[in-house]
């Protein structure tokens, strides 16, 4: 009787996250800088669906097809995406204040942006300099945390990734001082501020394959997921080798943050705010918390990115807005848990 | 030893009688009375004080690179790089700016309590003279003429600052025969969103040209906006200083719904040595008055880009431009209309 009442929750939980999602999803399409009635979206998507040619003037489907509804899935995939590589990272790691940057990846990513942006180079190559920079970061902090032998395995790591980060930090510190302080200098100082204001239809068919590729083995190993938060031993005793799993969760959703990043810039609190809020909702099965955990991602982030490119002229910074709401919500979900992690 | 003594008060005579000139910040500085060694301490500041006396500026803010050093006489080109000091981004160590022996340090852009405050601190750390000057397009003859005074360069600065001014008069009067005004918008960055607001350094040569700058309503400063928000202004003219935008814009379907873009109306600014419209917000935007103000408003603005490149050249930069410099200048895709 209890179960099933919980269960009855949980179906509730999920029903009004996704539900959430698609008011907000038709409210993103309909609001914007450049007017475009609800009418008009809609027979041009009738038009879409039907292959029958509108009448609408041709900016609504400029508006509407390359600028507003790429930027609104961007906003969608990215916000899943992060706060999926958070969700794998605060089980993995067994700590609810890990965010999905946690082994460098962002800083990886800010520095290759950097150095593209110093040395003057087009968004394409940015973006790719980004997406590598990130697997790169990584990469390094996974081969020589793996290689202190003597501690724990993900202390190892953490450390690791703290020091590393620090180090490219201090790289790209180095070269926002070398560089053009009139031209390169904002434009680096705006990529690290994060925006969704430049995405193209490109954008998302690059980032959005990458990011399911990192899913799919989050996805299909949801069960074992929640053998990583047990000791290596247990674990071990219960016929999983947690190395491997562990090198598996790294890659995939330094796969899925990298890509994120690359188009995006760096977005914080999204990847440590959901999985925290959707954990208090569902708890901490991975397979039940995941789901959850891209809805209210994906949501968050289209609301905050909403805001950011409607309440001015100028654009917002999400990160900005992010921290703003994140930092009062986390502490008030704090406050509300009373059971332990 | 009479004659010394002659000397002693002759010279501490001169000294005090030195005039002291006031700043734009409001502080009085008064000079030594020989400024033999001047350090600029950014860009707008170093391209003034080498138009004025190039053989008193101790070193460029950055080693020029070698498409910038072409301009210049080689012997200036290769001063020595000493850093920028302007507030906390200094790469400029003051005792870098002692070693080099300097009579006057001199800075032209910004002249707000910030960098007032750090003016007066590294004058009285070193004792050397620090002024500060408005770097505004149409301050530039005043700025001339107040450095002229204090490196003791009068007569210099004043044939530069006559001229400026005449400039100025000439662009003035060409404008004011316009009477269709396109909209314009500013892109910068890789993406082009970037843009300057009313008011803003950024977009100043189109307030000199009294264009109708597009993001006019957006707060004064650099600022990123949302391609919808380009798309609503869809202004008539596009420039940028950004070579990647300027290429990638034709391609993609976002821009090409832009009605400059549509009129093939984008245009990408010169930089070298210096930019023409931006950065760096000094002097060197004349050239920029009169390449955008042939863009914006061909009939009214029936001159030989040429002839002013060639002449700019001369006075400020001190040495006349090759014609193969003056083709690859003007001759960049995107310059000037095919």
């Amino acid at each position: 009787m209890r179960n099933e009442r919980t269960l009855n929750t949980r179906a509730l939980t999920y029903f009004l996250a996704a539900g959430a999602l698609l008011a907000l999803t038709a409210l993103a399409f309909a609001v914007g800088r450049y007017p475009v009635s609800i009418g008009e979206i809609v027979s041009l998507m009738a038009s879409k669906v039907t292959g029958s040619a509108t009448t609408l003037p041709p900016n609504v489907e400029t508006v509407v097809m390359q600028v507003r509804g790429p930027r609104v899935l961007a906003a969608l995939v990215v916000g899943a995406a992060l706060a999926a590589a958070g969700t794998a990272y605060q089980g993995m790691f067994r700590n609810p204040l890990v965010s999905p940057d946690i082994l460098g990846v962002s800083t990886g990513a800010a520095l290759g942006a950097v150095l593209a942006i110093f040395f003057s180079q087009g968004i394409l190559v940015i973006q790719a300099f980004a997406f590598a920079g990130g697997l790169a970061a990584v990469g390094l902090v996974y081969w020589i945390g793996s290689r202190l032998r003597g501690h724990d395995p993900l202390l190892a790591l953490v450390l690791t990734g703290v020091v590393i980060g620090t180090l490219l930090g201090s790289v790209i510190a180095l070269l926002k001082y070398l560089a053009d302080p009139y031209n390169q200098l904002p434009a680096i100082t705006y990529w690290l501020l994060g925006s969704l204001a430049a995405i193209a239809p490109r954008d998302l068919g690059a980032a959005a394959p990458l990011a399911l590729a990192g899913l799919a083995p989050m996805l299909l190993l949801r069960w074992r997921m929640n053998l990583l938060a047990l000791p290596d031993d247990e674990a071990r005793a219960l016929g999983v080798d947690t190395r491997k799993l562990r090198t598996l969760v790294v890659a995939a959703a330094t796969l899925m943050t990298a890509a994120a990043v690359a188009v995006s810039g760096i977005i914080g609190w999204v990847g440590l705010l959901i999985p925290h809020a959707a954990r208090l909702l569902v708890g901490p099965d991975f397979g039940r918390l995941l789901p959850l955990a891209m809805l209210l991602g994906a949501a968050f982030l289209l609301g905050v990115d909403t805001l950011c490119r409607t309440i001015a002229t100028i654009e917002v910074p999400p990160g900005v807005l992010t921290a703003l709401i994140g930092t009062p919500f986390f502490l008030w979900l704090f406050a509300l848990a009373r059971r332990s992690w | 030893m009479r004659l010394s003594l002659f000397l002693l008060i002759f010279i501490s005579g001169y000294c005090i009688g030195q005039t002291a000139v006031t700043d734009a910040s409001g502080r009085e500085i008064r000079p030594p009375a020989k400024v033999e060694r001047v350090y600029a301490a950014g860009p707008p500041a170093s391209l003034l004080v080498f138009a004025i006396a190039p053989e008193k500026l101790t070193g460029w803010t950055r080693a020029m690179r070698p498409n910038e050093a072409e301009f210049f006489p080689e012997r200036y080109a290769n001063l020595p790089e000493l850093g920028r000091l302007t507030g906390r981004g200094n790469t400029a160590n003051v005792e870098v700016v002692l070693n080099a022996k300097t009579d006057l340090i001199v800075d032209v852009g910004s002249t707000g309590p910030t960098l007032a405050s750090l003016a007066s601190q590294v004058q009285e750390q070193t004792r050397i003279p620090y002024a500060l000057f408005d770097g505004r397009i149409e301050s530039t003859p005043a700025t001339l003429r107040a450095l002229g005074r204090l490196m003791g360069n009068e007569r210099e600065a004043e044939r530069l600052a006559a001229w400026y001014e005449s400039e100025l008069t000439q662009l003035g009067q060409r404008i004011a025969k316009v009477t269709v005004h396109p909209l314009v918008y500013y892109g910068r960055s890789a993406s082009g969103l970037q843009t300057g607001g009313k008011g803003s350094i950024n977009v100043e040569a189109l307030e000199v040209l009294g264009a109708r700058n597009a993001a006019a309503e957006a707060r004064p400063g650099l600022v990123t906006v949302s391609f919808e928000q380009v798309l609503l202004w869809n202004p008539e003219v596009i420039l940028t200083t950004d070579p990647n935008f300027w290429s990638s814009v034709w391609a993609d379907p976002r821009w090409r719904a832009v009605r400059a873009v549509e009129q093939k109306r984008v245009y990408l600014s010169p930089h070298l040595p210096f930019g023409w419209f931006d950065f760096p917000p000094g002097a060197n935007r004349l050239l920029g008055l009169w390449w955008a103000g042939k863009l914006l408003y061909p009939q009214a603005f029936d001159v030989d880009l040429r002839a002013k490149v060639s002449e700019f050249h001369r006075l400020f930069y001190r040495r006349e431009p090759t014609a193969a410099q003056l083709d690859a200048l003007l001759g960049e895709p995107g310059v000037l209309p095919k």
